[in-house]
């Protein structure tokens, strides 16, 4: 394996500090003058993940392409270091994102349906100031209501490549209207 | 029917010391404690936490007893201020309806009737899968709080700051001089209004009019006062014809004469 190219894929990878796309690591070295194959990269990538082994960092492929990240397993120190914590998330906008993602293209009403409480404003903002979810359209009712979907980001902060990446949804219970009916009174 | 289970509760610790009973004053109800300590995402976060408390299945709700518990926690919120968003009070209807429509005798149910409770069982139901799964994602590993993405600092593109600029007396002195001769834009100009005051000329058009019976408009007129000034005689002739003073008398003639009333 050519150490340059290897060395170059670790510098762009390290100096982005964001998921890089096989094809735009391979553009921005052909735009220095290193020309080489998207094939070539891919072996780089996985030559760096070899290397990393024994280090603190890792290579994690997530929705927009590959990124160099610190292993899960120093996160406390470093938070020790930045002394921040991201900001909490609420359990309505978990289950308001959760809903977003197994249900997408959704309206706040179907969320609403869903949740059995009005979808505040606020959440909604939050969702699309971290850049989780956005508009893919409006729904053909009256009112024309925003439909709603994930975006990559959101996968790329929860470390995920696809949205079918996701835990599965709990299988919905058959409820039998007529034991229903027996135990009612 | 309500076994809240005093040993269940977490009591707290204040500095240093554990609260062994439920102090006396303690006005909240003991077995709300428990549930005030949790926060709901809506009511069927808050109708599920019930279900789950009395240990049963969702498909053997027992409607009467979860609505009493329900509007328990309804009427204690209320009573905390605590604002409820209305959903729980739709919820609390809903409730009551379903509660009520059961004690019905059996008999009554049609055979095409559903049970009361499908509907609502139902909604729990999807709502539990959604609440589930949240709370799986919620625990996945997410970025900035349970790992960090390995970065270069971008460094700051800043202008470069040459400490060594060379410069000349003769330049230092013309840009020293073009400072201070420099129009100053801040001086402020102060505009003075030529006050015309209706009051003052109704009392000159009356001395005028002690001298003569009538005067023509355009001779009360002063050059210098312009346009303000016809405007301003104007007002005060109205004031003093409004006020039966003076006549206003126009004849065929462009003119306007003022003619004093009670001189006559």
């Amino acid at each position: 394996m050519n150490t340059e190219i290897l060395n170059s894929v670790e510098a762009l990878l390290f100096g982005s500090g964001r998921p890089m796309r096989l094809s735009e690591i391979k553009n921005t070295l052909e735009n220095t003058g290193l020309v080489t194959e998207l094939s070539e990269i891919k072996q780089a990538i996985n030559n760096l993940e070899e290397r990393y082994l024994n280090t603190s960092l890792e290579i994690q492929e997530v929705a927009s392409g590959f990124r160099l990240q610190i292993k899960q397993k120093h996160s406390a120190s470093l938070s020790i270091l930045w002394n921040e914590k991201s900001p909490r998330v609420s359990k309505a906008l978990m289950e308001t994102i959760s809903i977003i993602a197994y249900k997408q293209p959704v309206t706040r009403g179907d969320i609403e349906d869903i949740r059995g409480i009005t979808v505040s404003t606020r959440i909604i903002r939050s969702l699309l100031e971290r850049n989780w979810i956005k508009v893919s359209g409006n729904k053909d009712v009256p009112g024309r209501p925003a439909l709603y979907v994930t975006t990559k980001d959101f996968l790329n902060d929860l470390n995920l490549k696809n949205i079918s990446d996701l835990p599965e949804l709990p299988e919905r219970e058959e409820v039998e209207e007529k034991n229903l009916l027996t135990q009612a009174v | 029917m309500q076994n809240y289970n005093l040993a269940q509760l977490e009591l707290p610790t204040v500095m240093g010391e554990q609260f062994k009973e439920l102090p006396d004053d303690l006005f909240i109800p003991p077995n709300a404690l428990e549930i005030c300590l949790e926060s709901f995402s809506g009511p069927l976060d808050l109708l599920l936490y019930l279900i789950r408390k009395e240990n049963i299945d969702i498909l053997e709700l027992d409607v009467s007893n979860i609505t009493d518990q329900y509007l328990e926690y309804i009427e204690l919120m209320d009573s905390l201020k605590f604002e409820l968003a209305a959903d729980y009070l739709v919820m609390a209807a809903t409730l009551a309806e379903i509660k009520s429509r059961l004690m019905l005798p059996k008999e009554s149910f049609d055979d095409e009737e559903e049970d009361p409770r499908a509907s609502l069982i139902k909604r729990l139901q999807e709502y539990k899968r959604f609440k589930t799964i949240s709370e799986k994602i919620a625990i996945l590993p997410r970025v900035d709080r349970d790992f960090f993405i390995a970065s270069a600092k971008a460094p700051k593109f800043e202008e470069p700051y040459n400490s060594e600029v060379i410069i000349s007396k003769e330049e230092l002195f013309s840009v020293i001089s073009e400072v201070i001769n420099r129009p100053n834009y801040k001086s402020s100009h102060l505009i003075d209004f030529e006050e015309l005051s209706t009051k003052e000329r109704i009392q000159i058009l009356l001395d005028l009019l002690k001298k003569t019976n009538i005067i023509s408009f355009s001779k009360t007129l002063k050059q210098p006062e312009g346009k303000k000034g016809v405007v301003v005689t104007l007002l005060a002739s109205l004031e003093l014809a409004k006020d039966g003073y003076i006549e206003l008398i126009q004849n065929k003639s462009e003119e306007l004469f003022i003619k004093s009333i009670r001189s006559i």
